[in-house]
């Protein structure tokens, strides 16, 4: 087994087209990041509202002296259940030198993806815009929904990055 | 706290200059200089002079004019580069650091040196030019003369010195006080003709009729017998006495003229071993390391990195001290004492580290007054130079990068600002000027006003000065823009050039080292009422004295310099107006109320203005009643800034974290004002709406 798993290790550093994703659940999907984005995973507490700002938008909080901002994926994707339990955690992703928490319902797994696993993602809903995806990989009966977290989280929809005006 | 606090960190900015005026002159291109490095050279040599002028640092300033000179008619490319030139100009930058050495160690700067360098400048100008210019022959007659007549009266008057009886003072490990001292007492027997040395070795010429004795009986009241070297000034002056007198420490001292060496080899000297090559720069290192001062630059990365460590800290700490809290104290007394031991050790480290960075203004304040005073006399004006805010704090590394911004706004009041006495008598004005340095915060920033009283700034003028240096400018620009034209590169309306501003570097300085600050400056200019000059500089770390409320569930952090008042309002002073807003009346004056509670939107707060308590504060200039839940309570905190990650968000300047690790939002009240008036017309507009076309119920 570890002898296995030492293998796959060989191989994900002998294929350099090979990338490693974190995947993380928002309800009963499956979504995907690139591993390199994210920083660390903490539980979901203490954050500070802020006012006049869209929902999805948590607040602010405490990262060991910096102060943070909190997006609620799941508000954004407009999931039916959103709550907040033991499972509940934030994903700290550094995106374009800024550091912002992502909260999603859980992470399960880290996976390796070749080129040719990753598929084109089809247009979608109004809530999740192709533009922010990288494509969708499915692994056996799973699909997995593999977000460009750098254009989603700079878009200016999310409303987390002050645009200079046009 | 006096100016020689500031020497150190003089010298270590006036080494950076020079680095960079080395890198920039090692770069330049000879055949088509960039005209960006010969601006920042010349940057680099009117920032030195400037200090120089501050501190008093006459051969160091006299010596950046010169250079200053030449590299202005070479950036005005009225003079051509070569390659020569470039290396008689980092010959100049090697001899300006030899200067710095030299006062750093406590002692003048080799005159003939100087003499030398100034004169090469010169030859420089006079034959490059042809005709020399008034600026590079003015400094000229000037600075020549001096320096010789230094070293020479010192030549020519030790061998009198001899005949009257001079002797040559050595002081070995004395320290600089106490030297002063000696030198004070010295006096009293004769003159003196030259001193210089560093604390290791200080040697004192003096031309006296007393005797070596004497005078040693009387300054043993303040060293010891061994400290002292007392020779009569006729032989050579270097090291057959010390050889003679055998001082127990002379090993220290080089032997570095023949008659010592043999001395050395001959006898059986404590050290025969060390080659004689070899004490020269053993002595010099000590007298190094005494001069290196006792503090440490560090990069603010690490520093802040501490800071937030140290938060992390005290917040685990009083999660410690939370748990505690639930078991039985008598159980558990050593640990008790433990976490009491451990809190106060947090906190003080913390207070500490804070202290790292944080200093008032009067830093950076206190070196003006020698500088105005001396400005003044220069240009014949009279000037009361008044300071505001002196306890106002500030991040190290803002003082720091402040400094040169205001020397050169100080500068331009003085010259250009203030009129001399008797034209302010012609005006009405008293005969003498005005010029206030002010410091406070507003909001998320620092406010550094220079104010004067003087002529202020002229309108047409400018226009007219900005046409002829063939900027775009139209008559029908604002006063604001006319103003900011003064901080185009090579603006000056200075009629005459001086060493103390006109030659239009200063603004362009200043506007650049602000705006890498990520501040502005603004003009405010009255002509003939004066000229204020404001720095806002954003806080990015600074502390801040806040005042925290609560409103629902939620902690805010009001700038306790905008808080003027609070009081619990009786609900017949509140009164209503158009509808919507609300005033609330405060003896005698009317307020308009800002219900903090809506205009965040927090759920679960009191909503009656008579059940909350009503904070009166100051947002630019106008006052209102801001509605809170309760007042918490008084403390500093740090502020955070919120775009690092964030964005701005309205009406909050910033964030800091509470002791228990959670963040608060600092308010800012001007900001406030405005999100409120434009929350109340929009609701005003929807009400409209809704009147026009009532909605089905």
């Amino acid at each position: 087994m570890t002898s296995l798993k030492q293998a796959d290790l060989a191989a994900t550093v002998a294929d350099t087209h090979t990338r490693e994703f974190l995947v993380f659940s928002l309800g009963s999907e499956e979504y995907a990041i690139d591993i390199l984005k994210a920083q660390e995973i903490r539980s979901y507490e203490n954050v500070t509202r802020i006012a006049n700002t869209p929902d999805f938008i948590k607040g602010v909080t405490n990262l060991r002296g910096v102060i943070v901002p909190i997006v609620d994926l799941r508000i954004k994707f407009h999931l039916e259940r959103v709550e907040y339990g033991g499972q509940t955690v934030v994903i700290v992703v550094n995106v374009e030198g800024r550091v912002v928490g992502v909260v999603v319902d859980g992470v399960s797994d880290v996976i390796s993806l070749s080129p040719e696993q990753i598929k084109p993602a089809p247009e979608f809903s109004l809530s999740l815009s192709s533009d922010y995806l990288s494509g969708l990989a499915s692994i056996g009966e799973r699909m997995l929904v593999l977000v460009d977290i750098d254009k989603l989280l700079t878009s200016e929809e999310m409303a987390l990055v002050e645009k200079t005006v046009a | 706290m006096d100016i020689t606090d500031f020497y150190d960190t003089f010298f270590e900015e006036a080494a950076e200059l020079l680095e960079d005026m080395e890198r920039h002159l090692l770069e330049l291109d000879i055949d088509a200089p960039d005209p960006e490095q010969l601006n920042a050279i010349f940057r680099a040599a009117h920032s030195i002079k400037g200090g120089a002028g501050t501190f008093g640092f006459d051969v160091l300033q006299r010596t950046t004019h010169i250079f200053e000179n030449i590299l202005d008619h070479l950036r005005r490319g009225e003079l051509k580069l070569r390659r020569d030139i470039v290396d008689t100009f980092l010959e100049t930058k090697d001899m300006l650091q030899d200067q710095l050495a030299a006062y750093r160690n406590g002692s003048e700067p080799d005159p003939e040196a100087f003499a030398r360098i100034c004169q090469t400048l010169q030859q420089m100008a006079l034959e490059e030019l042809g005709k020399p210019g008034p600026e590079v022959a003015a400094p000229a007659p000037v600075a020549a003369p001096a320096p010789p007549a230094e070293p020479e009266p010192e030549a020519a008057q030790a061998p009198a010195g001899e005949g009257t009886g001079g002797l040559r003072v050595t002081l070995l490990g004395v320290a600089e006080k106490d030297r002063e001292l000696l030198i004070e007492e010295l006096k009293h027997f004769g003159s003196i003709l030259g001193q210089n040395g560093d604390v290791r070795r200080y040697e004192v010429e003096l031309a006296t009729g007393e005797s070596a004795d004497d005078i040693e009986a009387v300054l043993c009241f303040v060293v010891e017998p061994e400290q002292l070297e007392i020779q009569a000034l006729a032989a050579a002056p270097e090291a057959p006495p010390q050889a003679a007198v055998g001082v127990p420490k002379s090993e220290a001292v080089a032997p570095s003229p023949p008659v010592g060496e043999k001395k050395a080899q001959a006898a059986p000297a404590p050290a025969p071993a060390v080659s004689p090559a070899q004490p020269a720069p053993a002595a010099r290192a000590p007298a190094g390391n005494n001069g290196e001062s006792t503090s440490l630059r560090v990069p603010v990365a690490k520093v802040d990195q501490i800071i937030n460590l140290v938060g992390e800290l005290v917040i685990t700490q009083s999660m410690l001290d939370q748990m505690l809290g639930r078991l039985d104290g008598a159980m558990h007394s050593e640990l008790v004492n433990g976490i009491a031991l451990l809190q106060r050790n947090a906190r003080d480290l913390q207070e500490a580290v804070m202290s790292i960075r944080m200093v008032p203004m009067d830093f950076v304040f206190s070196r003006f007054p020698r500088q105005v005073h001396d400005l003044a006399a220069k240009l014949g004006k009279e000037v009361e130079l008044v300071t505001v805010g002196k306890s106002t704090e500030l991040d190290k590394s803002l003082v720091e990068r402040i400094v040169d911004p205001l020397n050169h706004l100080v500068r331009n009041s003085l010259d250009h600002g203030i009129e001399p006495p008797d034209v302010r008598e012609a005006a009405g004005k008293p005969r003498s000027g005005r010029l206030t340095l002010s410091a406070q915060h507003q909001g998320g920033n620092i406010l550094i006003d220079v104010i004067d009283d003087g002529a202020g700034l002229n309108r047409d003028k400018l226009l007219a000065k900005a046409r002829s240096n063939g900027l775009a400018v139209s008559d029908g620009m604002s006063d604001d823009e006319v103003w900011q034209l003064i901080f185009a590169p090579g603006f000056s309306t200075a009629e005459v050039v001086s060493d103390v501003s006109g030659r239009g570097v200063g603004m362009d300085v200043v506007k650049r080292n602000i705006q890498s600050l990520g501040g502005h400056v603004q003009i405010l200019s009255r002509q003939g009422q004066g000229t204020t000059t404001r720095i806002v500089l954003p806080l990015t770390l600074a502390i801040l004295d806040g005042m925290s409320i609560r409103a629902g569930e939620e902690i805010f952090i009001l700038p306790l310099n905008a808080v003027i008042e609070s009081l619990q309002p009786r609900s017949e002073d509140i009164y209503a107006m158009a509808g919507t807003d609300q005033l609330l009346k405060v003896r005698d004056e009317y307020l308009s109320l800002l219900p903090l509670h809506q205009v965040f939107g927090i759920p679960g707060a009191r909503t009656r203005p008579s059940e909350c308590i009503a904070v009166i504060v100051q947002g630019e200039g106008s006052r209102c009643a801001l509605l809170v839940d309760e007042l918490v309570g008084q403390q500093q905190v740090v502020v955070k800034n919120l775009e690092t990650n964030y964005r701005k968000v309205p009406g909050v300047s910033a964030a800091t974290i509470l002791g228990d690790g959670s963040v608060s939002l600092i308010l800012d009240i001007a900001d406030l004002q405005r999100l409120n008036r434009r929350q109340s017309a929009a609701r005003q507009e929807r009400a409209a709406v809704t009147e026009q076309e009532p909605m089905p119920s």
